[in-house]
């Protein structure tokens, strides 16, 4: 899918953005005022240090928490200042969650833990088809336990796809796993966002998985040192970390 | 628990104190919960036992102190020189003569005549038996023929005070004696008139006056009516009496009695033995209930501190440092439990003692607490703690800090019970993760909804005792007992009298009543019992079914109580043996027609016509039933007042309200007491298993609300699962209930009173609302924190 075009808005239209945990002398400064442009359908990977703020971004871009100041646009509609109910709504509707821990429900199955969140959606796709995405069609109604980690970070790039996302957003998706399951996580969100065309963002400590992303940040003290635009890109079976 | 990091733990013993005091402080509401219902055990199980001990010490040392007499002998009339006699019958240690006569009362404050005895004074000189407890006021002075004690339970109903008089009418003369003291008496520790089932303090007079003054006033001069008599320690009770019996049978004696059948005593005991019953029943399943949970309570919570004990051990902790890390916060809570439920059951027991002797007049009150009470609290209390601290403690001490730091695999839910049912497609998968977490751990959910159940089982079979009581009263007043008055005489009169009744002010329908003292023997066993004459078609007073339907003795026939039945080993069909004991002492056999239900006191029925034939006196009664018109109850009083022969009345209403007084307030107290802690178990459980369902999903339900889930949604996952607990344990409940209320039903049964087995549905609905209320309670207060979750904390912590 081509980057955006400049007559429709970006997908995440950041400026300014600050968060401050705390206050007085033991005021913490996450975000020190990104401003960041995000197009519709890229491939974002977001690197830096630890503490350096990308986590913080992703966490308030993703409606998981509240900016201190600046505004943050989802496209054109802007969210810094958005309730509890219309924060929720935006999650549930636009956009899909990957975590370094995997976080399914231990009590559901790969099959179950997809479709809790197609009850919820309103144009999903089938379990079978998210499932069959991330190549597990054959381990649907395995419970979590039974899966090795890379089959379960699997389950949960099914499970934040198959309400079709506009936005993927992936905090160290990688980080439990060891390489060659790694490359087969990373391939799943490329033919993600491939296929579904959805804006995704990747945070790592890995600089090669750098090289699969449309564009690059990297972060430090809470700010956006650089951007870089890949003129090419990397397929990710032909990344080494 | 979740580690704070601005406060990193540093090896030192007093790190790790302090660590405990934070956590204490942070787990403040989930450790009140746990200490409540370590505390409703304590308190339950001292109240009961400390009650118990102090009524029955206050008992023993009254009766010790004032020589309450261990066997009457009353008689019609029988020479001073008799008692010389009696004291030389082996097993005596004491006798003593003395005037016992029945009176009635004329009162300012009331239109119908009271009741009443009077008897002689003690004497004063050495041994004394049934000794009198001046309250207040002096003795009435020697020579001074109008002096009385009064009882002053009688006396506060009526305000009447030392220095004021009262009308009486003794042995059918009318004297107005002058009141020179108030007094108790351990004869009248429960002041009820004979024949009746519940003191009323303005009903029944008691007056002592001077022994020469009272026997000149019934014409006893140098004879007695009663001999009180004590035995030697260790002596057999049925010689003497047997001797006693036989001394004084050509005296008129009905037979001589013990403690068993006075009947001040006779309740007082009955009260303790169900006090005893209550206490043996109701703290066990309290305290054993308190220490399952706290256990289980614990062992979770100590589960929680799994990253907790990894980083610990990482710092170079031992083993045995983290075992007692642990055994330290356990028993902190158990202190607070115990300390709490200790004071708690203190001062109810004292309070309720207190209230006990209220109604049964003893004239102080000696709290007492045997220690091995407070051993056996203790013992549990620190066994269930401690258990439950060591183990989970040692469990997790033995994880290797590397994997205990890690968080936990996800739990295997793929070989959990009922895995087939709960792929049901028809559910949702919200519903999905509440069924499948509660069948992965059955044994955690089978404590809880155990918890919940003993907790409503606990209400039900308490509340059943108001349920039981209200049919018996019922059944009673309502049912067997219709006549608004019951009028007793003080000796036989002829069939006159009744005529002489109905045509007072005010009397609708008055049906005659005989009573006479008898023995009955069935073979070898032998019950004293008062035998009623009753007139055919009764409609007043009679005999009923559990049904209520009246139940009449044919020609020759008996018709007894199921308790007398029982005791007495007899039923329909078969005969016993009736030994009259007054007038001219029949003997006969009788057959048994027919048995019936008496919740209250035993009944005893023949028709009247019959016991007349066997009494050969006539055809005379000795009390009657009365249906009065209410409008002139006044003048109806007024002309009993100056009826001859009559010694007391009872008002029926005025009975039943005295009697439902007396029942809301003894058993009433205790019921709302064991409410209470039932109610206060199921805090215990419900909020902690909420509470610690909680703390383990959290980060479960911030995933949820991460993907999408609202506030709701995700309330629903957490507290439904605590809704079908509780609503799968309110049917195990009403079952328990209901069991434990047929057992105290029966163990509670005494001679004088019988619980029916009744439980209102009210009650289950009752039960139901007050376990449903404090689960709601629990998970709102639960739901507020799920409300407030950081989602980015939470996720976090992963990290």
């Amino acid at each position: 899918m081509p980057a955006a075009t400049p007559e429709t808005p970006p997908c995440f239209d950041i400026r300014g953005l600050t968060k401050v945990y705390g206050s007085g002398e033991a005021a913490v400064h996450a975000l020190r005022g990104v401003d960041l442009s995000i197009p519709d359908g890229d491939m974002v990977v977001l690197l830096g240090p630890s503490g350096s703020g990308k986590s913080t971004l992703l966490n308030i871009i993703g409606g998981l928490d509240r900016a201190t100041d600046g505004v943050f646009k989802f496209r054109g509609e802007e969210l810094t200042r958005a309730s509890v109910r219309q924060l929720t709504l935006y999650r549930r509707r636009h956009v899909g969650f990957v975590f370094q821990f995997y976080n399914l429900m231990p009590s559901l199955t790969a099959r179950e833990n997809v479709e809790l969140v197609t009850e919820i959606a309103d144009n999903p796709l089938s379990a079978a088809e998210a499932l069959a995405m991330v190549g597990l069609d054959h381990r649907m109604d395995h419970f979590p336990a039974e899966m090795s980690g890379g089959e379960q970070q699997r389950v949960a790039i099914a499970r934040a796809i198959a309400k079709r996302p506009e936005v993927m957003l992936c905090d160290e998706p990688t980080g439990a796993l060891d390489s060659a399951t790694g490359v087969r996580v990373l391939q799943a969100l490329r033919d993600v966002n491939e296929q579904l065309g959805a804006t995704t963002l990747i945070i790592t400590h890995n600089a090669g998985v750098a090289d699969m992303a449309h564009r690059v940040v990297t972060f430090s003290d809470g700010r956006v040192g650089n951007v870089r635009v890949n003129a090419t890109r990397i397929e990710p079976e032909a990344l080494t970390w | 628990m979740v580690n704070d990091p601005r406060h990193p733990l540093i090896p030192g013993l007093n790190k790790l104190d302090r660590k405990l005091v934070r956590d204490l402080w942070a787990m403040r509401v989930q450790i009140i919960a746990i200490a409540l219902v370590i505390a409703a055990g304590v308190a339950v199980h001292i109240v009961a036992a400390g009650m118990l001990d102090s009524l029955k010490l206050t008992r023993a040392t009254y009766y010790d102190r004032h020589q309450f007499a261990d066997i009457w002998a009353p008689v019609v009339r029988a020479p001073e020189a008799l008692a010389i006699d009696a004291g030389a019958i082996p097993g005596v240690r004491a006798v003593e003569s003395r005037v016992r006569s029945a009176a009635q009362f004329s009162l300012d404050t009331m239109e119908a005549p009271a009741a009443g005895e009077v008897l002689s004074l003690p004497q004063a000189n050495g041994s004394a038996i049934n000794r009198i407890f001046l309250v207040e006021g002096r003795m009435p002075l020697a020579g001074q023929r109008d002096e009385i004690l009064l009882l002053e339970t009688f006396a506060i109903a009526h305000g009447l005070e030392p220095g004021d008089t009262i009308e009486a009418t003794i042995y059918g003369a009318r004297d107005r004696l002058r009141i020179t003291g108030l007094a108790l008496s351990p004869e009248y520790v429960y002041a009820i008139a004979p024949g009746q089932i519940v003191p009323d303090p303005r009903m029944f007079g008691v007056a002592w006056m001077e022994r020469e003054a009272l026997a000149q006033a019934v014409d006893r001069d140098g004879a007695f009516t009663e001999l009180v008599v004590q035995l030697q320690p260790g002596a057999q009770t049925a010689p003497v009496i047997a001797a006693l019996d036989q001394l004084l049978e050509p005296y008129g004696a009905p037979g001589a009695y013990t403690r068993e059948d006075q009947i001040s005593d006779a309740f007082v005991s009955s009260e303790i033995d169900q006090l005893s019953t209550m206490a043996s029943f109701l703290p066990p399943i309290f305290l054993a209930v308190a220490a399952v949970l706290v256990n289980v309570v614990l062992a979770r919570l100590v589960a929680l501190e799994r990253t907790e004990i990894g980083l610990m051990k990482a710092f170079g902790y031992r083993d045995r440092d983290v075992v007692i890390h642990y055994l330290k916060f356990a028993s902190i809570i158990g202190a607070i439990g115990f300390i709490t439920g200790l004071a708690l059951g203190v001062w109810l027991g004292r309070s309720l003692a207190e209230l006990y002797t209220e109604y049964y007049r003893f004239p102080y009150l000696i709290f007492s607490l045997r220690p091995e009470v407070y051993g056996v609290a203790a013992l549990v209390t620190f066994a269930a703690i401690g258990g439950a601290g060591i183990l989970a403690a040692w469990s997790a001490a033995r994880l290797d800090p590397a994997i205990a730091m890690r968080p936990p695999p996800p739990p295997d839910y793929s070989q959990a019970l009922g895995a087939g049912l709960t792929r049901w497609k028809r559910i949702d998968h919200q519903t999905r993760m509440i069924l499948r977490q509660i069948l992965r751990w059955p044994q955690r959910s089978a404590i809880t909804i155990g918890g919940i159940a003993v907790s409503a089982g606990l209400l039900i079979s308490t509340l059943f005792f108001l349920d039981s009581m209200e049919v018996m009263i019922g059944s009673y007043f309502d049912v067997a007992n219709r006549q608004d008055i019951t009028v007793s005489f003080n000796q036989p009169r002829s069939r006159e009298a009744l005529y002489a009744l109905e045509r007072m002010p005010g009397v609708l329908t008055a049906e005659p009543v005989r009573h006479v003292a008898v023995r009955l023997r069935n073979g070898p066993v032998e019950e004293r019992a008062a035998l009623t004459g009753l007139p055919r078609e009764a409609q007043l007073s009679r005999a009923v079914t559990a049904q209520g339907e009246g139940i009449e003795p044919p020609p020759g026939g008996l018709v007894l109580s199921q308790d007398l039945a029982q005791r007495l080993g007899v039923s329909a069909g078969e005969t016993i043996e009736i030994e009259v004991t007054e007038g001219r002492r029949p003997v006969l056999e009788i057959p048994v027609s027919g048995v019936s239900t008496s919740y209250i006191g035993s009944s005893l029925n023949m028709q009247i016509d019959d016991l007349n034939r066997i009494m050969g006196e006539g055809r005379v009664i000795t009390g009657a039933a009365l249906r009065i018109d209410r409008d002139q109850e006044a003048r109806l009083y007024s002309a009993l007042k100056a009826a001859p022969g009559v010694a007391g009345l009872s008002l029926q209403t005025q009975a039943e309200e005295m009697f439902i007084d007396i029942m809301d307030q003894s058993l009433g107290t205790s019921i709302f007491i064991y409410t209470l802690f039932a109610g206060l178990i199921a805090v215990g459980v419900v909020y902690n298993s909420v509470r610690i369902s909680f703390s383990e999903r959290e980060t479960e339900l911030a995933v949820l609300r991460v993907l999408g889930f609202t506030r709701g949604e995700v309330a629903y996952v957490l507290l439904g699962e605590i809704a079908v607990l509780t609503l799968t344990a309110l049917p195990v409940g009403a079952l328990a209930g209901a069991g434990l209320a047929f057992v105290f039903a029966e163990a509670m049964s005494s001679d004088l009173f019988r619980l029916p087995y009744v439980i209102e549905a009210r009650t289950f609905a009752y039960a139901a609302g007050v376990v449903i209320f404090v689960a709601i309670s629990s998970a709102l207060m639960v739901r507020s924190r799920l409300d407030k979750l950081d989602m980015v904390a939470v996720l976090k912590a992963g990290e």
